[in-house]
C-alpha cells in the first residue's frame, strides 16, 4: 500500500496526475458545497437562521466563490480533463514535460491546502474571491491567504499552459494536422493561451494588494496617491478572461460527447475551432470593464465595452450552432454523459442570453450585484462547467477505471441535480430584478423575495441529494462496477479507440498510425 | 480625508443649484421609465432567440434519436455551404448586438445626462451608512429627503471602501469610493418611500447598509428643507464657538 501510494503521489503520468487534479478539485467542490448550503440555510428566512454573525456568511461566501473557481472549475478542465486527454487524443506517449507536470499538481494541491486553512486561522479571509481593496486591504481578515493561494494556483496554471502548448505542438501523432485535432484539444489550446496572457497581471494585483496590506505601499490607498480602480481594473482583465478559460474546455469536452453519443461529425468543425474558440480569444481581453459599469469609469470606455461585451454573443452563437448541428442527423444515444451534455447546452443557452442584458450598460445599473448577476453567471459558467465536468468524469468513468458505473443511478443523480439548479437559481435572477442584491447576509429590507429564498434553499437541497447519488454511483461504480471494454461508447477518437481501458503508462500498446484524412469524428463513413 | 475635500472642491460647480426651487415641468426623460421599456424589449429579444434555439435543438434530439441507424448520416459541407454558416448566423447576430447597444447607448446618456435644475445632495458613504449633505448645510443619516417632480442628482464619494448606492425603484446604482467623485441621478415624481441599499460588498454590515429616499410633497419638503438647513446653520454656529 505504501509503495501504491508513493507512486501516485511521486508519479509523472499524465493520466495519474490527472486523476489527483481530479481528487484535489472534486475535494474543492464537495466543501464549496458545504458553504453553499450553509448560506442557503442561513438565508431561508429574514433574520438569522443558523448563525448571528454575519462574518460567518462572509466567509463562507468567500471560500464558496474562490474555491469553486479557483480550486474546483479551472484545475477540473484545465488540470484533470487537459492531463487525461490531451495527450491520448492526440496519440502522444505523455506530456512535453512529466515532471513539470507533477510540480504543477503539487502546486495545485497545496493551494487547496492553504484555501483550507481558511478555516482553522484565526482571522479567515473574508474578501471575497474578488479581494476589492480598500475593504480586502483594511479588513481583520487574514487577507494574504487569499494572495497566495491566487498565486499559488496561478503559478500551476501556467506550468500547466507551457507544457499543454508545447505537448500538441510537438507531439501530435505522425500525420495528425492542426485541423483533425479534438474539439476539446482545440479549447485547451486556446484556454492556455488566455491563461499565459492573463494570469501574470492577476499575479500583479494580488502581489501589490499584498504588498499594501502588510509592507505599507499605497498602490491603492486615494489618501497617498492611489487609486482603488487600479486594482478592479487589474483583478477584472485576467478575471473576465479566466470565465473563458472555464468556458473554452468544458465547451469542448461537451463537444466531444455529443459527437460521440450522437455518433456524429462535428457541425462546421473549422468554424466552431476558428470562429468560435478563435473570436472568443479576440475578444477576451476587451471586455472586463463589464465588470465596472457602476464604478465611475469614463463614459467611453463603458459604452465601448458595451460594444465588445455585446459581440462575444457572434463566437459564443456560432459554438451553439456547431453544437446544435452536431445533433443534426446524428443517431442519438440518451446516456448518462450525453444527458450531462445536453444539461450543458440548455443551461449555456440561458446563461448565455442573460448575459446580454447585463452586457447593456444602461440595463447593467439597475441588475449589477444584484441576485441577477450571480443567478446568470451560474447558468452561463458554474452550472454549465459543472455539469460538462461531470459528464466528462462519467464519459471517462470506462476509460480511467475500467469499469462501468451504473446507468441508472447516473440518470438519477443527473435529473435530481438538474431539477435542483434551476430551482436555485431561477429564482434567483427574477429575485435580482427585484433589486435584491448579491452577498448579503440578511435581507429584511427585501421581504418581497423571502419566498423565492425558501424555494431556493429548497433547490439547494435538491441539488445536495442528486450530488450524493452521483458520487456513489462514482465510489462504487470504481470499486465493483462492471468491466468496460476499450471503446464502450464506440468512438472515433484515438483515446478510445487506440488505447485500452485504463490505458497502461505510455497509453499505446502500438504507437497510432493515421491513415490520411483521418478524422476523430469519422463517422457515417465506410472507411 | 483632506484629499477628498480637495476634490471635492474642484468639482465644477456649474450644476450646483442655489436654494430649492421646484423646476419647472420640462420634457424630463426619466431613466427608470426608459429601464423598464428596454428591459421589456430586451426580454423579448432574448426570449425569441432562445426559443428558436431550444425548438431546434429539442426537435434533432427527437427526430435523431437512435432508431434503426447506428450511426450518424451528416451531409457534407460543401466549402461555400462551411463560409455560409459560419458568416450569414455572424451577421444576424452582430446585427441584434448592434441594434441593442444603440438602444443602451440612447438609454446610457439618458442616465448619466443630469437635467438643468435638479437638487443636488453630495453623499458621503461610510461603514455603514449613507450620509447626505444638502446645499444649505442641511445632513442626513440614511434619509434622503427630496421633492416630488424634481431631479436629483447625488455627487458621491466614500470616507473608506467602496459601496454601492442603489435604489431599486428607481433602476438606479453607483458605486461610491475613496478619492474618486461619482455620480447618479433619478427622478422622483410622486410622494413616497424607496428602498436604499448597498450593492457593493462592504464588510461585516453590508446587507444592513440600507436607507431610504423619502419622497415629499414639494411644499412639505420646503418647509423641511428650511428647518434643516437652520438647525444645521446653528449646530455649524455653536460648534465654532467650542473650539
Amino acid at each position: 500500500m505504501g509503495a501504491t501510494l508513493r507512486s501516485w503521489l511521486f508519479t509523472t503520468d499524465h493520466k495519474r496526475v490527472g486523476i489527483l487534479y481530479l481528487i484535489g478539485s472534486l475535494a474543492a467542490f464537495a466543501i464549496a458545497g458545504v458553504m453553499a448550503m450553509l448560506m442557503r440555510i442561513e438565508l431561508t428566512n429574514i433574520g438569522p437562521d443558523i448563525t448571528d454573525n454575519p462574518q460567518d456568511y462572509n466567509v463562507w461566501l468567500y471560500f464558496h466563490g474562490a474555491a469553486m473557481i479557483l480550486g474546483f472549475q479551472i484545475p477540473a478542465l484545465t488540470g484533470f480533463l487537459a492531463n487525461y486527454c490531451v495527450p491520448l487524443m492526440i496519440g502522444a506517449r505523455d506530456v512535453a514535460f512529466p515532471r513539470l507536470n507533477a510540480l504543477s499538481v503539487w502546486l495545485f494541491w497545496a493551494g487547496i491546502v492553504l484555501a483550507l486553512a481558511t478555516f482553522v486561522i484565526p482571522d479567515p479571509p473574508d474578501v471575497m474571491w474578488t479581494g476589492y481593496p480598500p475593504y480586502a486591504t483594511m479588513t481583520w481578515g487574514n487577507t494574504a491567504f487569499y494572495s497566495f493561494t491566487v498565486l499559488l494556483l496561478g503559478f500551476s496554471s501556467i506550468l500547466g499552459g507551457v507544457n499543454f502548448l508545447t505537448t500538441v505542438a510537438y507531439m501530435r501523432a505522425p500525420g495528425m494536422g492542426w485541423n483533425q485535432l479534438n474539439v476539446f484539444v482545440w479549447s485547451i489550446v486556446v484556454a492556455f493561451i488566455i491563461q499565459l496572457i492573463f494570469v501574470p497581471v492577476l499575479g500583479t494585483a494580488v502581489t501589490m494588494l499584498l504588498f499594501d496590506k502588510y509592507l505599507g505601499t499605497t498602490f491603492f490607498q486615494p489618501a497617498n496617491g492611489g487609486d482603488v480602480l487600479i486594482y478592479q481594473n487589474l483583478f477584472w482583465f485576467y478575471s473576465h478572461p479566466a470565465v473563458y478559460v472555464i468556458l473554452l474546455p468544458f465547451l469542448g469536452i461537451t463537444y466531444e460527447i455529443v459527437a460521440t453519443f450522437a455518433r456524429n461529425r462535428v457541425f462546421n468543425y473549422k468554424m466552431v475551432v476558428y470562429g468560435g474558440f478563435g473570436g472568443v480569444l479576440l475578444l477576451a481581453g476587451e471586455v472586463w470593464v463589464h465588470h465596472l459599469y457602476t464604478a465611475g469609469v469614463p463614459d467611453w470606455l463603458r459604452v465601448g465595452q458595451m460594444v465588445t461585451t455585446l459581440l462575444i454573443s457572434v463566437p459564443v452563437g456560432l459554438l451553439m450552432i456547431g453544437l446544435v448541428g452536431t445533433l443534426y442527423r446524428g443517431s442519438i444515444e440518451y446516456r448518462t454523459p450525453m444527458l450531462y451534455a445536453l444539461g450543458v447546452l440548455f443551461f449555456f443557452l440561458i446563461g448565455g442570453l442573460t448575459g446580454i442584458p447585463n452586457a447593456i450598460a444602461s440595463l447593467d445599473l439597475h441588475l449589477q450585484d444584484t441576485y441577477f448577476i450571480p443567478g446568470h453567471f451560474h447558468y452561463v459558467m458554474a452550472v454549465a462547467g459543472t455539469f460538462a465536468i461531470f459528464g466528462a468524469v462519467y464519459y471517462l468513468f470506462p476509460k480511467m477505471t475500467g469499469r462501468m458505473y451504473r446507468e441508472r443511478t447516473g440518470k438519477l443523480g443527473f435529473w435530481l441535480t438538474f431539477i435542483g439548479m434551476n430551482l436555485v437559481f431561477m429564482p434567483m435572477m427574477i429575485a435580482g430584478i427585484e433589486g435584491m442584491p448579491r452577498r448579503y447576509y440578511d435581507y429584511a429590507q427585501f421581504p418581497q423575495v423571502e419566498g423565492m429564498q425558501q424555494l431556493m434553499t429548497v433547490g439547494a437541497f435538491v441539488i445536495l441529494a442528486g450530488a450524493l447519488v452521483t458520487l456513489w454511483n462514482w465510489l462504487h461504480g470504481a470499486l465493483r462496477g462492471e468491466p468496460a471494454p476499450a471503446n464502450p461508447w464506440g468512438s472515433r477518437s484515438l483515446e478510445w479507440t487506440a488505447a485500452p481501458s485504463p490505458p497502461p503508462p505510455g497509453n499505446f500498446p502500438v504507437p497510432p498510425r493515421l491513415e490520411p484524412g483521418w478524422s476523430p469524428y469519422a463517422y457515417g463513413e465506410r472507411a | 480625508m483632506p484629499e477628498v475635500r480637495s476634490v471635492l472642491a474642484a468639482v465644477p460647480t456649474g450644476l450646483l443649484v442655489a436654494g430649492a426651487a421646484v423646476a419647472g415641468p420640462g420634457p424630463i426623460a426619466d431613466p427608470a421609465v426608459g429601464w423598464d421599456r428596454l428591459w421589456e424589449e430586451m426580454l423579448i429579444d432574448i426570449t425569441v432567440i432562445g426559443l428558436v434555439f431550444a425548438a431546434v435543438a429539442a426537435w434533432f434530439m427527437w427526430r435523431y434519436r437512435r432508431r434503426d441507424r447506428a450511426e450518424g448520416d451528416p451531409p457534407r459541407l460543401s466549402a461555400t455551404a462551411a463560409v455560409g454558416w459560419a458568416v450569414i448566423p455572424a451577421f444576424v447576430f452582430m446585427a441584434d448586438d448592434f441594434y441593442l447597444a444603440a438602444k443602451g447607448w440612447e438609454l446610457w446618456k439618458v442616465y448619466r445626462t443630469v437635467p438643468e435644475g435638479a437638487l443636488e445632495v453630495r453623499l458621503d458613504s461610510a461603514m455603514w451608512s449613507w450620509n447626505y449633505t444638502y446645499p444649505n448645510g442641511a445632513v442626513t443619516v440614511n434619509e434622503l429627503r427630496v421633492p416630488a417632480g424634481r431631479p436629483v442628482l447625488l455627487r458621491m464619494t466614500s470616507r473608506d471602501v467602496v459601496h454601492s448606492h442603489f435604489i431599486p425603484d428607481f433602476r438606479v446604482k453607483e458605486d461610491s469610493m475613496p478619492g474618486r467623485i461619482t455620480y447618479l441621478w433619478f427622478y422622483p415624481k410622486e410622494p413616497g418611500e424607496h428602498v436604499v441599499t448597498c450593492a457593493e460588498y462592504c464588510g461585516l454590515l453590508h446587507s444592513r447598509m440600507a436607507g431610504k429616499v423619502i419622497v415629499m410633497a414639494p411644499d412639505a419638503f420646503e418647509a423641511w428643507y428650511r428647518a434643516a438647513g437652520q438647525k444645521a446653520a446653528a449646530e455649524a454656529a455653536s460648534g465654532g464657538e467650542e473650539v
